[in-house]
């Protein structure tokens, strides 16, 4: 069944229907056989994965685009919002930050969000519900990027099952390196959930390797020695990466942490990456309008900004 | 002290001459394999395990037939685990980091040179080895209307250089991280005895240091923070979270993430990623060696009781470690309960937490249903933290180590006791330590020998303390 789905899809039209502007619901050409697959209770989420896109896109001769988000900054209701304007103005991927009390690997921006997003209440079921709903109204997958504790007080397979329940892709987990994975990677491979695993610029070539075997979906590429957050540049180092990572594996890469800027994205989609991660700078633009209409304007007008700068 | 001679200041093996052996693996981890979606999963994956699985290790049991006694098993294993507890939760960045630390302290375990140079500071600089004190009136204070009663003896942690037990580890990390080419250093502190230790220590070796610490703490203990400046060190205000040291320890992890290839973490408790609680624990674990042969001299004989309080819990592993496979010797920890177990601020982790994984280790912890770290409350900023060493998660599962709690109310006064009974003014956490003799002496047979670890001075606290005490 999944498979005749999945037939099905390809036969879609591979562009995405163009930006349109807020709040104008926008047209979705998939629309029609996400409500079908839901109502008939798919266990397979009716987007394609993460893979799948990604394959698609190289077909294309594409480079991803995959922005950010932190959940219930400033709101629930701005989040969902949000992903429909990221999706409609041509997102690949989404990656959605499930906020948390102590985001060790998170910059200053992020930290604050995931502060003001569990300030206003904001929890794991609150955004699961919001997922349940907006999820199938979206053409491209979304991966939730959460820290390990709120998965392991859930429970590793109940968190998977709930995930993927709602139409959840793939997860990154940002404080479980590889030799930690293990119980991650046997229930998510069970769910059908893609385990993304990161790289950084201080990991050993040999366990680089390790990691790039082992992660699904893609790669996730840290191009620099840090935390999430806008850097004025992108260091050059990851030209050399992602060259070693071409190298060892056939599986995409994306690069992410201190992306920021068209001139960014356009710089590593030169040098090789499969995608490109923009997450602060997204966050920041919620986070310090003067409204969430607002934001969500400039959440737009930025996307595309990015957009523009990509093959 | 200095009448005991040298005997005294190495009374045993040096550290970590007992460590488990790292694996294998060159890159100093083994890598599990990539799951074969294509097969079926059961056939391709170990069993799904629950989250206390400690994945396919050796046994959790192993015991060592030398004395015939029961052992511990080594801990940690070459995971970094105690049982189900620890590990590396950390951000990638940081692998190779604490692969080489790791790998550094190994070395140094075992290089002559490294030994002698830390010896000689622990003696000179640190004031090593404390004395084991027989606290006479305290011991006449819980005499019983028999005439028994136990007698109570305090390691005084409090008498080393900085007032605490702190500087053991600090010294032992600088020297560490000078042999690492590391001239940056940074630090989380809650009470600031760590951050002192840290700032004394980089003074001593002439190493930037910057030390992150709550805005909150910083406000509680003012005359540390001077300390520290007056040593040299930056002391940066962390005003995220609730501006206490769960919040300063998760901005050094940050800081560390960022500057890793030019700076050294000199982590203060037994808490964190591998291979940092078992690195602090040998560094402090001079205490409990110290401790053996000093009641061998002084009775002839093992203490029966060890007391010491648990916040991330390193003086109370220092005390601890030496003695875990001396069944006979019982290991007490104590928590803060705040305003008591039942109000919700407290910071008895062990007591009333749950498994999770928190600054890079699975342990006991303080959580709300999401996951999300609860903020927890001790009048004593040293034990005003929601986490707790892995290995003391441990002790407490296999039940080789019982752990109690006691209030705010029970700290002060013990705090109070001491000074008035001893004319030693203890620090608010030792006080814990301190406060739960109320409970435990009534129930202990004539004669038996309690060792307190008096792990640091009040000096700091005074000002706190008179906010609530009546003198």
């Amino acid at each position: 069944m999944a498979a005749a789905f999945k037939v099905s899809l390809s036969l879609l039209p591979s562009s995405k229907s163009p930006c349109v502007s807020f709040p104008r619901p926008s047209f979705k050409p998939v629309s029609a056989p996400k409500s079908f697959s839901s109502m008939a209770s798919l266990s397979v989420a009716p987007t394609v994965g993460i893979s799948e896109t990604f394959s698609r896109l190289r077909e294309q001769g594409k480079v991803a685009f995959i922005p950010f988000l932190t959940a219930g900054d400033p709101d629930l209701s701005t989040t969902s919002k949000a992903l429909k304007v990221l999706d409609s103005c041509g997102s690949d991927l989404i990656e959605l930050g499930i906020p948390y009390s102590d985001p060790l690997a998170d910059g200053p921006v992020i930290q604050a969000a995931a502060t003001r997003a569990l300030a206003k209440g904001t929890n794991f079921d609150a955004v699961i519900s919001m997922l349940r709903e907006v999820a199938p109204q979206l053409s491209c997958p979304i991966a939730l990027f959460t820290y390990y504790n709120p998965i392991l007080k859930r429970g590793v397979e109940k968190f998977m099952s709930t995930i993927k329940n709602v139409g959840v892709h793939g997860l990154v987990v940002p404080d479980v390196p590889l030799e930690e994975t293990e119980i991650l990677r046997s229930e998510a491979v069970k769910h059908n959930i893609e385990l993304v695993l990161l790289t950084t610029p201080t990991t050993p070539t040999e366990r680089m390797k390790a990691i790039v075997e082992a992660s699904e979906g893609f790669v996730y590429l840290v191009s620099s020695v840090g935390v999430t957050g806008a850097r004025s540049s992108v260091s050059s180092r990851v030209q050399s990466l992602l060259q070693e990572l071409k190298e060892a594996t056939t599986i995409p890469v994306a690069v992410g942490f201190g992306i920021s800027k068209p001139e960014h994205v356009k710089q590593v989609a030169g040098w090789g990456a499969d995608g490109v991660i923009v997450g602060s700078a997204m966050v920041k633009l919620l986070g310090e309008a003067k409204s969430p209409e607002e934001g969500l304007k400039e959440l737009e007008a930025f996307t595309k900004s990015l957009k523009a700068a990509l093959p | 002290m200095a009448a005991n001679g040298s005997a005294l200041r190495n009374p045993s093996r040096p550290f970590a001459s007992s460590l488990p052996k790292p694996c294998s693996s060159s890159i100093g981890v083994r890598i599990p394999l990539k799951p074969q979606k294509s097969r079926s999963i059961t056939s391709a994956m170990p069993p799904p395990a629950p989250v206390s699985c400690t994945l396919t290790r050796e046994p959790a049991a192993v015991v060592a037939a030398e004395n015939g006694g029961r052992t511990v098993a080594q801990r940690p294993d070459c995971f970094g685990r105690f049982g189900r507890f620890g590990g590396k939760y950390v951000p990638e960045t940081l692998m190779y980091a604490l692969t080489e630390l790791e790998s550094a302290f190994r070395t140094l375990s075992d290089d002559a040179d490294f030994q002698k140079e830390l010896d000689g500071i622990l003696r000179d600089y640190v004031g090593r080895e404390s004395p084991l004190y027989f606290a006479e009136r305290l011991t006449d204070h819980y005499i019983r209307s028999n005439g028994e009663g136990p007698q109570i003896y305090l390691k005084r942690e409090d008498l080393n250089h900085t007032g605490a037990h702190k500087i053991n580890n600090a010294v032992a990390q600088a020297l560490l991280a000078k042999r690492l080419g590391k001239k940056r250093i940074i630090a989380e502190t809650g009470a600031g005895q760590h951050g002192v230790a840290t700032a004394t220590v980089c003074a001593r070796f002439g190493l930037e240091c910057v030390v992150y610490m709550g805005a909150q703490d910083m406000e509680r203990q003012a005359l540390n923070v001077f300390r520290m400046r007056l040593l040299g060190a930056q002391v940066r205000a962390v005003h995220s979270g609730t501006a206490t040291l769960k919040d300063a320890t998760s901005e050094a992890i940050r800081d560390w993430v960022t500057n890793v290839e030019s700076t050294h973490y000199i982590l203060g408790s037994v808490a964190g990623p591998h291979p940092y609680p078992m690195m602090v624990r040998e560094f402090h674990a001079v205490i409990g060696r110290e401790t053996r042969k000093q009641a061998m001299e002084k009775w002839g004989g093992k203490p029966n009781v060890l007391v010491a309080c648990v916040g991330g819990g390193s003086n109370a592993m220092g005390l601890f470690h030496e003695f875990v496979d001396d069944a006979d010797v019982r290991l007490i920890g104590v928590e803060a309960a705040g305003y008591g177990l039942d109000s919700g601020k407290h910071a008895a982790t062990l007591t009333k937490g749950e498994v999770g994984v928190l600054h890079g280790a699975m342990s006991y912890l303080l959580q709300d249903d999401d996951g999300q770290i609860i903020e927890p409350h001790s009048i004593s900023a040293g034990l005003d933290y929601p986490g707790v060493g892995p290995e003391h998660s441990y002790l407490k599962d296999i039940g080789r180590a019982e752990y109690y709690s006691v209030t705010d109310q029970e700290a002060l006064e013990a705090f109070k006791r001491l000074s008035q009974l001893e004319g030693i003014i203890p620090a608010l956490e030792t006080s814990h330590a301190l406060a739960y003799l109320e409970k435990l002496c009534p129930t202990l047979p004539n004669g038996t020998k309690v060792v307190v670890n008096c792990s640091g001075r009040g000096d700091k606290d005074v000002q706190t303390a008179a906010k609530y005490l009546e003198i």
